[in-house]
C-alpha cells in the first residue's frame, strides 16, 4: 500500500501535468513555435534518438564528473572553515564573492583560458557552480558541533582524527546531503551554461542549440524534459545515498 | 587505605583571559573525595562549577595548584575518568547499545566484542533499559537518554565518574527515578563520584558528602556531611535530619550568593 502510493501519487501528478500542458496548448492553439505539446515530443525523441543517448550521456558523465570535485573541494574548503576560525573569516568573504559573479560570464573567459579542452572546460564549470553550497553546509555543520560531543570524546584520550571520524563527520553528513541535492542542480546548470554558450557538438546543451538554429521547436522542448529527466535521476540518487548514510536524521512520523 | 583520596584538587586556582583582562573563576579551592564515596558540589550560578569538572576531566589545566586522581597529577584527559552532562550527547546516528559501546571503541582494552555488548547490556538492564538497545535515541524519552548518558559514562569503568548537572533538564519525578537508579548503580559497581549540581535535595539524596562554593572566583566554603547510610529511600529525604541538612545547605548557599552579589556590585 505504502509502495503503491509513493509511486502512483507522483506518476498521476505527472500524467495531470502532462494532460494540463497538452490542454492548454490546445486550448489556445498555440503553432509549435510558440510552445510544443507532449504529444509533439515522442516524435521528437524518436527521430533523434541516437543523438539524444549519446548527448545525453556526454552531459550526464560530465555532470557527474563535475560534481564528484566539487564534492572533495567542497569538503576540503568546507573542513577548513569548520575547523578553523582564521580560515573561516579569511575564506568566506572570498568564497561568497565568487559565488555572487553570475557563472554564465565565465564561460567565455574558461573557454579562452583553455581553448579546445572541451571536456575539461564542461567538467569546470559544472565544478565551480556547484561546489560552494557544500562547502558551506560542510563548515557549518562542523562548527556548530556541540562542545559536549568533543569532551565525551576528548576526555577519553581520543584524538583529534578518531573525533573526525566518530562524530563530526556522521554528524555533518545530513547537511553534507542537504547541500549536494541542491548542487546536483547546480551542476547541471554550469554544463549546460557550456554546451549552450560554447557549443563543441557535444551534450544535450548542444542538441537544443541546434533545435534553436534549424527552427525545430519540438525539440527544444525535447531536450528541456530529456534534461529534467537527468536531474531527477542524479536527484533521486543522492535521495537514496541519504537514506543509507544519513537516514537517522529522519523523524519517524508519529 | 581505607580513607585514599580518589579525587584531590589542592589549591586551585583559575581565571579565563577575557577582552577585559582575566576573569578569576576558582580561587584556592580545596576538594578531596575519598576512594568510592559520592561527593555534590553545590553553588550559585556561574561559580565555575563546570571549569571544575573540566578541570578534573583533564581538559584545562588549572593556572595553580594541582587536580590528582589516585594520587597521579592531571596533565592530560584519562581513560580512567567518565563523564555525563546535563544534556545526554547521544550521538543520534547510533543505536542505544552502540552509544553505550562508544567508550570501548576509544579506551584501550582486551573486550572482545562478545563482552563489550555483554558488558553494557548489563549495565543497560541495571539501568531499565532493556529491550530499547536497538532502538535511535531520537526515539527515547529524556529520562532514558540520560539513563542511556550514564551506561556510556560507566561502560569502561571508570575509577572517577564527573557528572555535570546530570538530572537537572529532567522533571521531579523521572529525576526521582534516576536518583534510586545512581543508587543502584553504585551498588553494583565502584566509581567516585563527583556531582555538579543545582539541586539540594538531590545531594542530600545522592552524596556522602556536600560541598558548597561560594560566589565567583569560588573556594569551598561550607562542606556537610550527609550520613544517611547506603540504603536510602526518598522518604528518608523528610525525616527531620535530612530537612535540617537542606535548611542548612540553603543557608550556606545563600551566604554564598551574598557574597557573590557584593563582589559584583564592586566590580
Amino acid at each position: 500500500m505504502d509502495m503503491v502510493r509513493k509511486i502512483a501519487i507522483p506518476l498521476t501528478a505527472i500524467a495531470v501535468f502532462l494532460l494540463l500542458w497538452e490542454w492548454l496548448v490546445w486550448f489556445n492553439q498555440w503553432p509549435n513555435y510558440k510552445m510544443a505539446s507532449p504529444s509533439d515530443l515522442w516524435p521528437a525523441f524518436w527521430k533523434f534518438k541516437g543523438l539524444f543517448l549519446s548527448y545525453g550521456w556526454d552531459t550526464l558523465w560530465r555532470t557527474v564528473a563535475g560534481l564528484m570535485i566539487a564534492i572533495v573541494v567542497g569538503t576540503g574548503f568546507g573542513m577548513l572553515m569548520g575547523f578553523s576560525k582564521i580560515m573561516r573569516e579569511g575564506l568566506y568573504p572570498l568564497l561568497v564573492g565568487f559565488n555572487a559573479i553570475p557563472k554564465a560570464t565565465l564561460v567565455p573567459v574558461i573557454a579562452l583560458m583553455f581553448i579546445g579542452a572541451d571536456d575539461m572546460n564542461t567538467v569546470l564549470m559544472a565544478f565551480l557552480i556547484s561546489f560552494f553550497p557544500i562547502a558551506v553546509s560542510v563548515s557549518i555543520g562542523l562548527s556548530t558541533l556541540e562542545p559536549e560531543y568533543r569532551d565525551i570524546l576528548k576526555s577519553l584520550g581520543a584524538s583529534r582524527f578518531v573525533i573526525f571520524k566518530k562524530i563530526a563527520l556522521p554528524k555533518t553528513l545530513p547537511e553534507f546531503f542537504g547541500a549536494l541535492k541542491v548542487a546536483v542542480t547546480l551542476a547541471f546548470i554550469g554544463t549546460n551554461l557550456v554546451e549552450i554558450i560554447e557549443p563543441h557538438g557535444k551534450g544535450l546543451g548542444f542538441l537544443f542549440d541546434s533545435g534553436k538554429i534549424s527552427a525545430d521547436y519540438p525539440l527544444m522542448f525535447a531536450v528541456l524534459i530529456a534534461l529534467a529527466f537527468l536531474g531527477i535521476v542524479l536527484y533521486y540518487i543522492v535521495v537514496v545515498l541519504e537514506k543509507i548514510f544519513a537516514g537517522w536524521a529522519e523523524r519517524a512520523e508519529t | 587505605m581505607a580513607l585514599e583520596n580518589q579525587i584531590e584538587i589542592k589549591g586551585v586556582t583559575h581565571a579565563y583571559q577575557t577582552d577585559e583582562g582575566p576573569l578569576p573563576v576558582l580561587e584556592d579551592l580545596n576538594i578531596s573525595v575519598p576512594l568510592n564515596s559520592f561527593v555534590a558540589v553545590v553553588g550559585p550560578s556561574g561559580c565555575g562549577k563546570s571549569t571544575l569538572t573540566r578541570l578534573i576531566a583533564g581538559l584545562m589545566m588549572p593556572d595553580e595548584g594541582e587536580v590528582r586522581l589516585h594520587g597521579e597529577i592531571i596533565k592530560s584527559p584519562k581513560s580512567t575518568v567518565g563523564m555525563a552532562f546535563q544534556n545526554p550527547v547521544l550521538l543520534e546516528w547510533r543505536s542505544i547499545l552502540k552509544n553505550v559501546l562508544l567508550p570501548l571503541e576509544i579506551v584501550p582494552n582486551k573486550l572482545t566484542s562478545k563482552e563489550r555488548i555483554e558488558r553494557a547490556m548489563s549495565l543497560l538492564s541495571l539501568v531499565g533499559l532493556e529491550g530499547v538497545e536497538d532502538k535511535r535515541p531520537s526515539e527515547l524519552s529524556g529520562g532514558m537518554r540520560q539513563r542511556a548518558s550514564l551506561c556510556r559514562a560507566l561502560v569502561h569503568r571508570p575509577e572517577v565518574l564527573i557528572l555535570d548537572e546530570p538530572f537537572g533538564a529532567l522533571d521531579a519525578f523521572t529525576r526521582e527515578d534516576l536518583w534510586q537508579i545512581m543508587h543502584a548503580l553504585r551498588k553494583e559497581e565502584a566509581f567516585t563520584t563527583l556531582m555538579i549540581t543545582h539541586d539540594l535535595r538531590e545531594s542530600v539524596f545522592l552524596a556522602d558528602q556536600g560541598v558548597v562554593l561560594s560566589g565567583r572566583p569560588a573556594t569551598a566554603q561550607y562542606t556537610l556531611d550527609v550520613d544517611l547510610g547506603h540504603e536510602r529511600t526518598l522518604e528518608d529525604l523528610y525525616t527531620d535530619q535530612s530537612v535540617t541538612m537542606l535548611a542548612k545547605l540553603r543557608r550556606e548557599i545563600q551566604i554564598a550568593q551574598g557574597r557573590s552579589e557584593k563582589t559584583e556590585e564592586r566590580s
